[in-house]
């Protein structure tokens, strides 16, 4: 069912105007209930087209899946274009309004980057890079950190002993700890509203165990894409399905294998062999100077600092 | 010396002023680790100097130092002892309880480092075989087993003649009775006695070679600059031999003083161990520089400024006290006759030990401060390390606690093996 779905979809290529929602996909029963009602889909080819409305399934809510295994039939990755970014830092700020996080566990950084002493500085949104040969999944003793199905690694911060093994695999830097409790008890039943503790939240942070960015698993359940990819007011963050081949900004839907060639993207630590989900275009033709982004720029900051 | 001079001068002792005064000065430093502990048990690890990037410090340092200095049973009672090497007799006993001592500490050093000790079942519910703390777990309980039960089985004869012969309590010589286990030394008791001894000789070296392997592992398995050697094994294994054999001769020179065991624990006996202790320190020099002069002739961005950091930079007065200090010195002294009498080499076995557990501070920390991503966006402390007062009050704690039981064992059991030495020394009358 899932493999029609995929084939059906790739052989027709295409893709729904939908701003919030990832990809709806070409529902493969769609003969049996024809339905004349048309609705307008965007080609990967940028051309629009209408098609049976019924022919179309509304991708999300993927119903119950096992939070371990993942979603079935999907690859998610993430492309960054450093061109787009000028540190303003709204994906940052999302991710720690929805994830609960208090700075300095930022699961999210942009950090001032420069490859050589004479290349210009850049700025590079960096989330955990969700590898597909991942060396914390690979040290973890007790099976808290996890890596699904769908491509995305997980902590299960019930699970999570504390050892930190996966720390020092990681050579992305991109996991943080919870030295201390961060938010009260009380404050954190309020917040949380009645939900427990899940891996696909990862939220709210516990004591003693390890963090990082999740990809925002809960998101994508309800159909919708991460919080840092809608927050971004310069569309630096792409996200979709490998499977599909298809990535959105949330405005701008594109080939995922195309963009790739078209910019030359790659991977961050290539020789390691991590094989990461998150793919970067070059900052080249950029968009911002990269001055413009210092405001926002700490390079140290006050610890706890709200 | 006839075997009833010899049983009156090994058997357990009540300890004089200066052994109370220092037991006492063990529990209060140990209490002092406890209540800082509990303190870290309810707050957190935030009690520490820890953070993100350094997020493994002395606790860590300080586990791989009890694990190396825990080879010394192995080396002294199995590996000496399989070569034929009868002197070793008087350093059987001492150099096991430092074994069992320190894996002890060790465990317990690993549960502190942990974020959730409450959760430490968790291993064993959930455990999963390719993760090398896995195997850490699996090999450091194996080789605790194994180091109690080589302390056990050669003490068995020695309860047997403390049932009969110990002069002290009546309650602890009944004890003793109970302890041997009905030992009558019969020839049939001694060939299963020996046997197993000689099988536990043989099957400890391996797992001794392994606990130390693996914690060398749970940094050569990573990427990071400092830890990404093939080198490891070997270098934390032929370290942690160094640290061993200057425990030991630390404690014989100690015991000696205190229990005046001179006809015992022979200048001859010092001059021995001296002699391994040189050979271990060229050993363990070798496989120095290997690991510093490799990745040094490369260079590679991230092991450079690792290893400049390490030889010039912040670390330097660390890392050159640990390698003059732990390697030169003792080899430069070792190698004269006259630095093997006891108190020179004493003195040398104390600072190769000290040495010893900074090297280990040195292998953990500034790899973790030299990541491949830039160190920004975090509290500018964050980037640097300083154990905070509880860490060292935890840390210097359970060095007490291993202290405190190699004390309480040393007060409790006969500290040279007495039947094994009248076998000794009637070989040796023999032979002449």
């Amino acid at each position: 069912m899932e493999n029609n779905n995929r084939r059906d979809f790739l052989k027709k290529g295409l893709t729904a105007l939908g701003a919030a929602s990832v990809v709806p996909m070409l529902d493969s029963c769609s003969d049996k209930h024809s339905n004349t009602e048309k609705i307008k889909v965007l080609s990967p080819e940028g051309k629009v087209m209408e098609v049976d409305k019924s022919s179309v399934a509304k991708l999300g809510n993927f119903g119950d899946y096992a939070v371990r295994e993942g979603i079935p039939g999907k690859k998610f990755v993430m492309v960054i274009d450093l061109a787009r970014c000028q540190n303003a830092k709204k994906c940052v700020s999302s991710c720690n309004k929805n994830h609960l996080i208090q700075t300095p566990n930022e699961w999210l950084k942009v950090y001032s980057m420069k490859d050589t002493e004479d290349s210009a500085p850049y700025w590079q949104p960096t989330t955990c890079q969700h590898c597909d040969k991942p060396p914390c999944v690979k040290v973890c003793p007790v099976d808290a950190t996890f890596k699904r199905q769908d491509g995305i690694v997980l902590i299960d911060n019930d699970r999570c002993i504390g050892c930190r093994f996966c720390m020092a695999a990681c050579p992305y830097s991109t996991r943080v700890f919870n030295w201390g409790e961060s938010i009260p008890e009380i404050e954190i039943d309020s917040l949380m509203m009645g939900h427990h503790h899940s891996p696909e939240t990862s939220v709210p942070a516990q004591k003693g165990t390890v963090d990082k960015c999740d990809f925002c698993p809960d998101m994508l359940a309800k159909g919708e894409l991460p919080h840092c990819v809608t927050a971004c007011p310069n569309s630096v963050f792409y996200f979709g399905d490998m499977y599909e081949d298809v990535v959105t900004t949330g405005t701008e839907t594109v080939r995922l294998s195309e963009i790739l060639e078209k910019r030359a993207g790659y991977r961050l630590m290539e020789d390691l062999g991590t094989n990461p989900s998150v793919y970067y275009l070059p900052p080249v033709d950029r968009l911002f100077e990269y001055e413009e982004g210092l405001e926002n720029y700490e390079e140290f900051k006050e610890e706890n600092a709200e | 010396m006839t075997e009833e001079k010899i049983i009156a001068d090994l058997e357990p002792r009540k300890f004089g002023k200066l052994g109370m005064i220092w037991t006492i000065v063990l529990v209060i430093i140990s209490a002092l680790g406890i209540y800082s502990y509990i303190k870290q048990f309810n707050n957190g690890l935030e009690v520490t100097g820890l953070r993100d990037y350094a997020f493994w410090g002395i606790y860590i340092s300080n586990f791989v130092f009890f694990v190396a200095i825990s080879l010394v049973g192995s080396l002294v009672t199995a590996i000496l002892r399989l070569s034929g090497a009868k002197w070793t007799v008087p350093l059987t006993r001492i150099s096991e309880i430092i074994a069992v001592a320190s894996i002890v500490m060790a465990g317990l050093t690993i549960i502190v480092d942990m974020g959730r000790p409450d959760r430490i079942w968790h291993l064993f519910a959930y455990g999963r075989l390719q993760s090398p703390i896995m195997w850490d777990v699996i090999v450091i309980t194996t080789y605790l087993v194994i180091s109690v039960m080589l302390l056990y089985y050669p003490l068995l004869p020695d309860f047997a003649i403390l049932k009969d012969k110990f002069t002290g309590s009546p309650f602890l010589k009944k004890w003793y009775g109970k302890l041997s286990l009905n030992w009558r030394g019969t020839p049939g008791q001694r060939k299963i006695h020996t046997n197993a001894i000689q099988v536990l000789s043989v099957m400890i070296i391996p797992v001794a070679f392994g606990i130390h392997t693996v914690t060398s592992w749970l940094f050569a398995t990573t990427y990071r600059p400092g830890w990404d050697s093939t080198n490891f094994g070997a270098y934390f294994v032929s370290g942690a031999f160094v640290v061993g054999a200057g425990g030991v001769i630390a404690a014989m020179y100690l015991l000696r003083r205190a229990y005046k065991l001179e006809e015992y624990i022979t200048d001859d006996l010092f001059d021995k161990m001296g002699k391994v202790l040189a050979m271990l320190c060229l050993l363990y020099l070798y496989f120095n520089i290997n690991e510093y002069l490799v990745p040094a002739y490369k260079l590679k961005k991230e092991e450079e400024h690792h290893i400049f950091g390490m030889l010039f930079g912040h670390y330097a007065p660390i890392f050159w006290s640990a390698i003059i200090g732990g390697l030169i010195l003792p080899i430069l002294v070792v190698v004269t006759p006259r630095g093997r009498k006891p108190l020179p080499l004493f003195i040398i076995s104390v600072i190769v030990v000290i040495a010893a557990w900074w090297k280990r501070f040195l292998i953990v920390t500034p790899t973790l401060l030299h990541p491949f991503m830039p160190m920004q966006g975090i509290p500018e402390n964050w980037t640097e390390y300083h154990p905070s007062y509880d860490e060292w009050a935890i840390t210097i704690g359970t060095l007490a606690m291993a202290l405190l039981i190699i004390t309480a064992l040393v007060r409790f059991l006969p500290i040279i093996p007495i039947e094994e030495y009248i076998e000794h020394i009637n070989e040796k009358k023999d032979e002449k």
